[in-house]
């Protein structure tokens, strides 16, 4: 299925071992700097800074309302859709400050990609679930168009399983087939940048299983960003780990070390189930 | 335990016969609606009868309407019906369509429930209000600015100067067609509004993630989502255009003839019943015709409205 | 896969040039404005119209207005009369038809929630409600003529209430299942536990709790056939004497505006227009504070 297949760790647990970015410290894809955020007057993110490192796994971890999946969605602007809510502070990427209202949406969400939670299929063939995407920001014919839905159900790991019914209705597949079609869906249109919306917690172990071998693929080209409400899987699949409590980002660390040795005594007692 | 529960109930109801009484009285009006409904269907059919066999299937297609030879035929109120609830229906979908993305997508929040509710109104008012205001205020704006302006810009052009030809009266098919539009938005509007509402937020925001504009959520998310429910109100409006009486006889003009200009006048089923019943004796050929017009009408409207309802029942009930 | 398809298959990951996109996307935006302008055009359309309704009925009806509309009866054109037997006749009409269906609405309605659910007979019921409501106007004023008027000999106000009834049974009946149906499960359960009949708990307990919804289908109902014209057009004629008999024909205000708009005097189209907004705000008024209910009860 894979042609890395020989570069997966030997261990799944890898993570834990490898000391912090053995290669030198890669350079932040996304620098964000005192980040605040407001459900109207309630204040949901209190002074966020956090780098997220090119082509590298960041988990975030944390209990219930801790503002993880609120800081996910600053990222690409989902907020937006909903008066009342709003950002300051600054995200950085690539010299723009993506929080500023003149941004262009259109194309930060070519480069930033979302997974949700649930899996949405949308009520369309696989195939076009996947060209949907593609025809918003790029012009391709239709042998390119085939080779791009080709590719990414590739790196989706769901070739194999669909290239035989690519016109048949996503609404068909199984569970972990659609979030997987979610994922192809958002890398297709070639973004740098992937936010995943604790991506598993709906399905099954052995999806989840494969969407984490996935996640582990991917990191070779996609920055990566994974909120989780599952420590295990932060441990398994980031190679950075930040904890959030109460709208404040209270640690972040390599993955093994936050695990092992936190340096914050709140990270402590969450990790090791004190609270949750 | 459900076992001795139903036991220990129909002892009860045993010992209260109010129980039993209650029962009857209830499914009785059941049935009594059931039976409305059928006597309402005989009714006309029987009193159509007399037309039926005098003119046999070819009242269908006869556009006669003549008292004095005694004459009459389906045709030319069949065809105003079907036209005038057609055209109204091309009119009020897309407005329908606007006013409920507006609701849903683009109003802010405090305007939502009042401009909801004024939209509602336009259900609420009586159709012979309808009338008069297409006749007195509409009308005469049709008549002086709308219709001179039309023929004079498509004069000479083959297909449409006929379509839109004639003197300019004001009244007509299609002025007809526009007030029924008016009068089917709000139902239109609301249903679609009502099942907008429904779409989960995931989905949207799925769309919106990877750099959708909000006329492309709709379309390719919202629409598809909830496709059956909109077509299932769109019938809905059909329903209520093809029964409409007071506000198109006001404006349609009253024709015996068919018209092939939208300017021409003509009536619907329901118009021609309203405005041709006073002078129809009773167990005259003239009323039986009528009736046998009004079970034609029944028939499509019972067929548009038990398709919107097989559309509609579903989609909603998932909601609630 | 293929050598082909294996070697390609390294290609794409992370876009570096965006310029189609952004162009793309200048254009799709463009199509959403539109659309978006479209959409707020529509809804000021119709609103505007609204305001022409309400504005012409306003002004076209409100110069209209003064005592003798109330206190005189309907009179030939010249004669300064009012609209009196009109206003009490619909109001007679009115009242009878909603006194008749309103029970038979209500009894239908208790039917489909509490004795029907699931049956086919329920089924059909509903679907006949359903039906019926949105049934043409018109066509149950034939009816009511086929089975009353005509066998009796003559139009009479108890035809026209009839028929109005006829309108009401439906409205009520989709109210009182909807509000019925409403009523959790626990509180039912807890009645019955306590040896109440059915009947009782129906009664004295599921009407209670509901009783604003079904008070507001009522108003609905009322609302609605207040302003009917068609069905009463062949059951109860219209009378322009005084007549409170029901068994003569009866005097109504859509009838009254009806023949009144449609002649040639001056006056008489006054008065049309005075009737027609006693009836738009006697329906709005019913129909807002339908709404309030509904709104408090929630």
């Amino acid at each position: 299925m894979s042609a890395s297949a020989t570069s997966i760790p030997n261990s799944r647990l890898g993570n834990l071992d490898e000391p912090a970015t053995g290669d030198a410290a890669r350079a932040a894809r996304i620098a964000i700097r005192d980040l605040n955020f407001y459900y109207g007057t309630n204040q949901a993110l209190r002074g966020i800074t956090l780098d997220l490192p090119d082509r590298q796994v960041t988990g975030m971890i944390g209990p219930s309302g801790c503002g993880k999946s609120t800081l996910l969605r600053v990222l690409n602007r989902m907020y937006d859709l909903y008066p009342g809510q709003r950002a300051t502070g600054e995200v950085m990427m690539d010299g723009e400050n993506i929080i500023d209202p003149g941004i262009d949406l259109n194309a930060l969400r070519a480069r930033i990609g979302m997974v949700f939670q649930k899996p949405t299929p949308f009520p369309m063939s696989i195939y076009d679930n996947i060209a949907f995407g593609v025809k918003l920001h790029e012009k391709l014919s239709k042998s390119e168009m085939d080779d791009r839905v080709e590719w990414t159900l590739t790196r989706a790991a769901l070739w194999t399983e669909v290239k035989d019914r690519l016109g048949a209705s996503a609404i068909g597949l199984s569970g972990g087939q659609q979030q997987r079609l979610c994922i192809a869906r958002t890398i297709a249109v070639r973004p740098e940048v992937i936010l995943l919306d604790e991506p598993t917690s709906a399905l099954d172990p052995i999806s989840t299983f494969k969407i984490e071998e996935l996640i582990d693929e991917l990191k070779d080209d996609f920055t990566i960003v994974i909120v989780t409400h599952n420590m295990q899987q932060a441990a398994r699949c980031a190679d950075q780990v930040a904890f959030f409590y109460l709208g404040e980002m209270v640690e972040v660390a390599p993955a093994g070390q936050l695990f092992t040795a936190p340096r914050e005594k709140r990270t402590q007692d969450y990790v090791t189930g004190r609270f949750g | 335990m459900q076992q001795a529960t139903a036991v220990a109930l129909r002892a009860r109801s045993r010992r209260h016969p109010g129980d039993a009484v209650f029962a009857a009285v209830a499914k009785l009006s059941g049935l009594f609606v059931l039976l409305l409904l059928g006597s309402l269907i005989v009714t006309l059919f029987v009193g159509g009868l007399p037309a039926f066999r005098r003119f046999g299937l070819g009242f269908l297609v006869s556009d006669d309407w003549d008292p004095v030879k005694q004459v009459f035929g389906a045709l030319v109120p069949i065809y105003g019906t079907l036209l005038t609830s057609v055209l109204a229906l091309v009119f009020a979908v897309p407005v329908s369509f606007g006013i409920a993305l507006f609701l849903t997508e683009l109003a802010p929040q405090w305007m939502r429930r009042p401009v909801g509710t004024a939209i509602e109104l336009l259900a609420a008012i009586p159709s012979i209000i309808y009338g008069m205001w297409g006749f007195f205020v509409i009308v005469p704006i049709i008549s002086q600015d709308v219709q001179p302006h039309i023929i004079d810009t498509l004069d000479g052009i083959p297909v449409l100067q006929d379509l839109f030809a004639g003197p300019p009266f004001g009244t007509g098919l299609l002025t007809a067609a526009m007030i029924l539009a008016l009068m089917v938005v709000p139902f239109i509007a609301a249903t679609m509004r009502d099942v907008f509402e429904t779409v989960p937020a995931v989905f949207k925001e799925s769309a919106y993630g990877l750099g959708c504009t909000m006329w492309e959520v709709t379309r390719s998310i919202v629409l598809p989502y909830t496709r059956a429910s909109v077509v299932g109100g769109i019938m809905l409006g059909l329903g209520r255009a093809l029964g409409e009486t007071m506000a198109v006889t006001f404006v349609i003009g009253n024709a015996d003839r068919i018209s092939t200009s939208l300017f021409g006048p003509g009536n619907t089923i329901a118009s021609i019943v309203a405005l041709e019943f006073p002078e129809s004796p009773a167990g005259s050929l003239k009323l039986s015709s009528l009736m046998a017009l009004g079970f034609i009408l029944f028939m499509i409207s019972f067929a548009v409205l038990a398709a919107s309802r097989a559309l509609l029942r579903p989609g909603l009930k998932a909601s609630a | 896969m293929s050598g082909h398809a294996a070697a390609s298959m390294a290609m794409p990951g992370p876009a570096r040039n965006l310029a189609v996109s952004r162009a793309l996307g200048r254009r799709r935006q463009r199509v959403s404005l539109l659309v978006k302008g479209l959409s707020v055009a529509a809804t000021v359309i119709a609103l505007l119209l609204l305001a022409s309704i309400l504005f012409t009925l306003l002004w076209r009806g409100g110069t209209g207005l003064s005592v003798a509309v109330f206190t005189e009866m309907t009179r030939a054109p010249g004669s300064n009369g009012g609209l009196l037997n009109a206003i009490v006749g619909s109001l007679i009409q009115t009242a009878l038809g909603t006194l008749i269906g309103t029970p038979i609405g209500l009894m239908v309605g208790t039917y489909l929630a509490e004795y029907g659910r699931g049956s086919p007979v329920a089924g059909a019921v509903r679907f006949v409600a359903d039906i019926l409501l949105s049934a043409p106007s018109i066509l149950i004023g034939l009816f009511i003529y086929e089975l009353v008027v005509e066998p009796w000999g003559g139009f009479s106000a108890i035809a026209g209430s009839l028929a109005l009834a006829v309108i009401v049974i439906p409205i009520v009946v989709r109210t009182t299942e909807d509000m019925l149906r409403l009523i959790p499960a626990t509180l039912r359960e807890a009645v019955m536990a306590l040896g109440a009949p059915k009947w009782k708990m129906i009664v004295l307990v599921c009407y209670r709790a509901a009783r604003q919804g079904i008070a507001t289908g009522i108003l609905l109902a009322i609302a609605r056939v207040a302003g009917e014209t068609a069905p009463l057009l062949f059951t109860s004629l219209g009378n322009l004497n005084w007549s409170v008999s029901l068994t003569k024909p009866m005097a109504s205000l859509p009838l009254t505006i009806y023949q009144y708009a449609g002649s040639a005097f001056d006056d008489w189209v006054q008065l049309a227009w005075v009737g027609a907004l006693l009836i738009t705000i006697g329906v709005l008024a019913i129909n807002i504070s339908a709404r309030l209910l509904l709104r408090v009860e929630k």
